[in-house]
């Protein structure tokens, strides 16, 4: 189990805080979405709990052991993370993977190493590609295979930053879908950056609002409410069930005000034919 | 499933025999590339007899030519190619960008003032000699190399100072910050230079043109204990640079110290570098071109790519030096040009074909 306690973040001394007395907790197998608008710090909040970027208050307890006392390599070795762009990796797809295994080398990779590589590779379909550079493969691809070293570093803990942002429908489905099957195959609990309301739905168990730089609401669906979401990204938002499936349609303030005047423009024409 | 299963890490191990292979061929060319450059010149020396002095059994006169001249200036070429590649390639990595090197970060520039400022202000005195080859000899070469050194040294010690009070300084601020050191050595040297009377003047130039003769054996020992200590600590970091390629944070994140990482090898990559700069003169281009070639064989891969760059530069040197010592013998051409004068066209076909990645 992942706690998060009190996690307080300022880039520079004497400004204001970026991160405020953040605290939540995620169960092994769970998926967490961080939701919020632009710059509410939701990135900063998943370099915080893998001390990218060091907090200046607060704990991360990772199974009861706090992060912050770690070493990097034991770190390493309980959370890994994928960062949102990782298009410029000039390196082979197996390679890439095995750099998962880093914080398990002490001089190089053992057989081992590279036998939890290969069986990653296979369990992930990459069989194909194992030996391609990573910067020519397609962004669907990319990700897959930063997933597959993040699995390598078989962590506890696995944070990813916006994961779907380059990629086209089809490949944010199974990109994500990947991500929660990893998930509950191995006990690991997820923090997922992610924009689409909808994305996250499908796929997190627990979703967290960030709103001005503190926790404005963190349970399971019940907190996908339009007030929530409206409160959070200043936005009217209509939730309706598709296929048993809550789906978000968003009303921008002057989408609202345009339907409106539309509506009226029809009814006058309406009224006068 | 099973049957892509076996295939697949056979492959890879191909893949990585291919590496080291390209490692040994190279290392096995540098060599006879290396007996070559011994055997040849004015007096054409047999491989064999090569064998026999090297053993203590030979000809006087081959004695004093093979160790006393052609053994120190190959060795010289040996350890400074391999010092100012192996330094080119760990600073393309942790700064990020493919254009850094010994050059581009103000580290050889600095040498260069500060030879100028050995010789002029300090009195690193100056002989005119009879012969043309030599018109014009340092007297006091450790005055100069002082000089030299600490001033290409003061070149990293303000881009790591830099770095560190401006912390928001990304790879290409540094690169920045060595190209303005650069500037400033470049006019300070000019400036010398115009007060200064024509024979030191021809002293700094001659210099700046690089001199791999100039190393004695005791120079080249300081030389290759520095470059092996760098070696060492460069290969227990491959791991640490292969992952600095995926960027700061992901780097951070696999238990890298990336801070840590970068600043101890600016240091001693700077300092290698300074000290080959120091001892030899002005060498450019090994540093930045090495590297690239090797890439185009073996790819980024820094467990490999290190030992092929020390490789690879040394290899690059040798041909350079011997190609100036042959070319138009008994006149020696001054091995900067030389390795600037290959090196910028190989470097334009490398841009050409596109640089691979961050280095």
């Amino acid at each position: 189990m992942v706690k998060i306690d009190e996690l307080t973040f300022t880039y520079n001394q004497g400004t204001s805080n970026v991160l405020e007395d953040i605290s939540f907790d995620i169960q092994k197998g769970q998926c967490i979405a961080i939701l919020g608008n632009n710059g509410a710090g939701k990135s900063t909040l998943i370099k915080c709990i893998n001390r990218i970027c060091p907090a200046q208050k607060g704990v991360v307890l990772v199974d009861g052991q706090n992060v912050y006392d770690m070493s990097r390599n034991v770190m390493a070795q309980n959370i890994s993370y994928v960062a949102q762009d990782n298009r410029s990796l000039h390196m082979t797809v197996f390679d890439a993977i095995l750099l998962g295994r880093k914080p398990y080398i002490k001089w190089d990779a053992t057989a081992k190493d590279r036998q939890i590589v290969r069986e990653i590779i296979r369990k992930m379909q990459l069989e194909d590609f194992a030996l391609r550079n990573v910067a020519k493969l397609s962004g669907g691809e990319i990700q897959k295979v930063m997933l597959a070293r993040a699995l390598a570093q078989e962590p506890k803990l696995l944070l990813l930053d916006e994961p779907t942002s380059n990629l086209d429908p089809r490949n944010q489905h199974e990109v994500l879908r990947t991500v929660r099957l990893i998930a509950r195959e191995h006990s690991i609990s997820v923090v997922i950056v992610i924009h689409d309301l909808n994305l996250a739905i499908r796929y997190c168990d627990r979703f967290l609002f960030l709103k001005d730089s503190y926790v404005y609401s963190y349970g399971g669906l019940e907190v996908m409410t339009p007030e929530n979401i409206e409160a959070v990204y200043e936005m009217h938002v209509h939730i309706i069930e598709v296929m048993g499936i809550p789906v978000i349609v968003p009303f921008p303030a002057e989408e609202v005000a345009v339907n409106y005047t539309v509506e009226k423009s029809k009814q006058a024409a309406a009224g006068s034919s | 499933m099973a049957n892509n299963h076996v295939p697949q890490l056979e492959l890879y191990q191909d893949f990585i025999k291919r590496k080291k292979q390209v490692f040994i061929i190279s290392v096995l060319v540098t060599i006879v590339i290396a007996l070559f450059a011994v055997s040849s010149g004015s007096l054409q020396i047999p491989l064999a007899e090569i064998a026999k002095t090297i053993m203590g059994r030979g000809e006087l006169q081959s004695q004093t030519v093979i160790m006393n001249i052609r053994l120190p200036r190959v060795t010289a070429a040996i350890l400074v190619g391999a010092a100012l590649a192996v330094s080119g390639a760990v600073m393309q990595c942790v700064l990020q960008n493919p254009l850094a090197s010994a050059s581009t970060l103000g580290v050889s520039q600095g040498a260069a003032f500060g030879a100028a400022l050995g010789i002029i202000v300090f009195g690193g005195g100056v002989v005119q000699s009879s012969s043309a080859a030599t018109a014009v000899a340092i007297n006091n070469p450790y005055i100069v190399t002082l000089c030299a050194f600490v001033c290409g040294s003061f070149s990293t010690v303000v881009v790591i100072a830099l770095s560190q009070l401006k912390r928001d300084l990304g790879p290409a601020g540094l690169i920045l910050a060595g190209v303005a050191l650069s500037s400033l050595f470049a006019g300070s040297s000019a400036l010398l230079q115009y007060f200064a009377d024509e024979t030191k003047i021809s002293s700094v130039v001659f210099w700046t043109f690089g001199n791999l003769g100039s190393a004695g054996w005791k120079e080249l020992l300081i030389l290759a204990l520095i470059f092996f200590l760098a070696l060492l600590y460069f290969l227990l970091n491959r791991w640490n640079y292969n992952a600095l390629q995926s960027g700061a944070d992901t780097a951070k994140s696999l238990g890298v110290n990336t801070r840590a990482v970068m600043i101890v090898s600016m240091g001693i990559c700077s300092l290698t570098a300074a000290v080959a700069v120091s001892f030899v003169g002005i060498i450019s281009f090994v540093g930045l071109i090495a590297p690239h070639i090797m890439r185009r064989f073996i790819g980024n891969d820094y467990r490999y790519l290190i030992p092929c760059s020390a490789s690879a530069g040394a290899l690059l040197l040798i041909l350079a030096d011997t190609f100036a010592r042959l070319a138009i013998a008994p006149v020696i051409l001054p091995i900067g040009a030389i390795t600037s004068f290959l090196g910028a066209p190989m470097f334009l076909y490398l841009l050409f074909r596109g640089l691979q990645g961050n280095g």
